[in-house]
């Protein structure tokens, strides 16, 4: 049996490190890049907090990670625990199941947070780490058929299909877990992907000792079908041009994501992905606020580069802070 | 065997020192066929075993039928959470909440012990309109890691209004229950019967739907 206990993550009523009545630092998000981001910041001496909808982001919904040094194959869930308790040991303080609706920059470089429960929030610097979700597919019946067969988290849904045919859609490695994890339960795991694999050689490797995942490279999915519930797909080969119908019960979306940026769109600039674009230092165009992880413009959406990513970030944040504090003083002996 | 190692019991004695009243645990079993009660039992009594403040009563569904149907239960295991004076608070387990459910279950008990936030006065003032019996289901598995928060605010919720019962179901122990509402996404949420949504959504999703159903009668 297992427990996966973590009332220290989601309990409300904690008390870890007083949040102060402004910050230093606000960090928005809970995931790698904010927790290491927090890390460093609190270590620099700042007044740090970190403001979140979830602590731990997705790499709980990772069955294991075994790219990540120093653990050779640990759990998602408890990897994110680990980096929590870290935090929690500095005494970081973190508002948590909030969101931030909005940044204002104002007189004197400060920003002003605008929070999901009405309230606002102060901080000389921010870092934004909100991380990204799910992409859709974007095809006819992913809408209609989304909890009837259309899934898009396989340790969550992955055992209400035993003894099914299930689909999986993607070519990354979050596509080639979730086919193997998947393979244990489901009868049959059909992966379909529009071009070749990107996916890891070792999860490519142990992808092909199974016998009951059958890959279709080179395919397009056209349609999910269904009326209550999937049916099946319908897909066109690029190669030969060929269309068919795949029969399925259930088909799991695994490709790729999205930054979670809508709400700083038209404050900092984007890329066309809609990441923020940020300089060699995670700096955004706007002077102040920083960018960090999956949220930040770079390929490799990986749990060691966005630790690495909100490292940076904090240690810029600082230089930055240290040039204000500097501007002040200076501007004070002018007066 | 011991299903509580000596790191999640110490979790479980820190946490459940914040209890201000005691609970009673109230599982409902039956002899054979049922697949996880012996389990449900035996984690049951190794979790009260970790505050002075929590307390276990072992029935028979078919036996003590009289006292299942009080408490509404209809299926096993099926786990009812009483309060000091052994009220019940409209809150139930089907299935056993182990995996990431073990924390709705513990917050479920601080709440029946007095050791939660209250929900905020707006939220009250909307609530205190129901006037018509709500049921809100909470289909889950055991490793999903965003079901529990949505278990947590659907108990909430019927803690703070007496028309509102609230109920986790783990979608694998009931798979036939699972299969007549259709449920292939979890957490997969059923408002009487009827009314449904998928995922951990706001507070404000339930709400909305809650409305709706006093709107129709």
């Amino acid at each position: 049996m297992e427990l996966h206990l973590n009332m220290g993550i989601d309990s409300s009523k904690e008390k870890v490190g007083a949040i102060p009545v402004d910050a230093d630092v606000a960090i928005i998000g809970g995931g790698p890049a904010g927790i290491s981001a927090a890390i460093y910041a609190k270590r620099k001496g700042l007044r740090t907090v970190v403001i979140t909808e979830t602590t731990g982001g997705q790499i709980n919904d990772t069955t294991t990670v075994e790219n990540y040094p120093g653990f050779p194959m640990i759990s998602g869930e408890m990897l994110a625990r680990k980096f929590y308790d870290q935090a929690r040991e500095l005494n970081i303080p973190f508002m948590k199941s909030v969101g931030v609706k909005q940044i204002i920059s104002g007189a004197n470089n400060l920003k002003t947070l605008v929070l999901s429960d009405g309230n606002s929030y102060n901080a000389k610097a921010v870092i934004i780490a909100t991380g990204s979700r799910h992409r859709k597919l974007e095809v006819p019946g992913e809408e209609t058929l989304a909890g009837k067969g259309v899934a898009y988290c396989a340790i969550c849904d992955g055992p209400l299909f035993r003894d099914r045919n299930v689909v999986v859609v993607g070519g990354g490695n979050a596509a080639v877990e979730a086919a193997i994890d998947l393979s244990k339960l489901a009868t049959k795991v059909i992966m379909v992907h529009r071009s070749q694999f990107r996916a890891d050689q070792v999860l490519l490797d142990r992808m092909q000792r199974i016998n009951n995942i059958q890959v279709h490279l080179e395919t397009q999915i056209t349609e999910i079908q269904g009326i209550e519930k999937v049916s099946g797909i319908a897909v066109r080969n690029l190669t030969n041009r060929k269309r068919e119908v795949i029969p399925a019960d259930g088909v799991f979306v695994e490709v790729g994501y999205l930054a979670n940026t809508e709400f700083v769109k038209g404050l900092v600039d984007l890329n066309e992905r809609n990441e923020i674009i940020v300089d060699h230092k995670m700096q955004t165009s706007l002077s102040g606020i920083f960018a960090a992880g999956d949220v930040a413009e770079g390929p490799f959406k990986q749990i060691v580069i966005a630790v690495g990513e909100g490292a940076k970030a904090a240690l810029a944040a600082n230089e930055y802070l240290n040039t204000l504090t500097n501007e002040e003083e200076t501007n004070h002996e002018i007066a | 065997m011991k299903l509580l190692n000596d790191e999640v019991q110490a979790q479980l004695k820190t946490v459940f020192e914040n209890m201000q009243k005691d609970v009673t645990i109230a599982l409902f079993i039956k002899e054979d066929p049922c697949e996880t009660c012996q389990e449900t039992s035996d984690f049951l009594n190794e979790l009260v075993a970790t505050s002075p403040h929590l307390h276990l009563k072992m029935y028979d569904i078919e036996r003590d039928h009289a006292i299942a149907e009080q408490y509404n239960v209809k299926m096993v295991p099926s786990i009812v959470l009483l309060d000091q004076d052994q009220q019940y608070q409209r809150i139930k387990f089907n299935g056993i909440p182990a995996g990431h459910e073990i924390n709705s279950f513990v917050k479920g008990i601080l709440e029946v012990a007095g050791a939660g936030a209250p929900l905020s006065g707006e939220v009250m003032d909307r609530l205190s309109e129901v006037k018509h019996p709500v049921n809100i289901k909470v289909f889950v598995t055991l490793g999903c890691p965003h079901c529990s928060g949505a278990v947590e605010k659907a108990h909430k919720l019927a803690l703070s209004n007496e028309y509102i019962d609230a109920e986790m179901i783990e979608a694998q122990t009931f798979y036939d229950l699972s299969d007549r509402f259709n449920v292939s996404s979890v957490p997969k949420i059923v408002i009487n019967d009827d009314f449904e949504f998928v995922g951990n959504q706001p507070l404000e999703t339930f709400l909305e739907e809650i409305e709706k159903i006093q709107a129709v009668n």
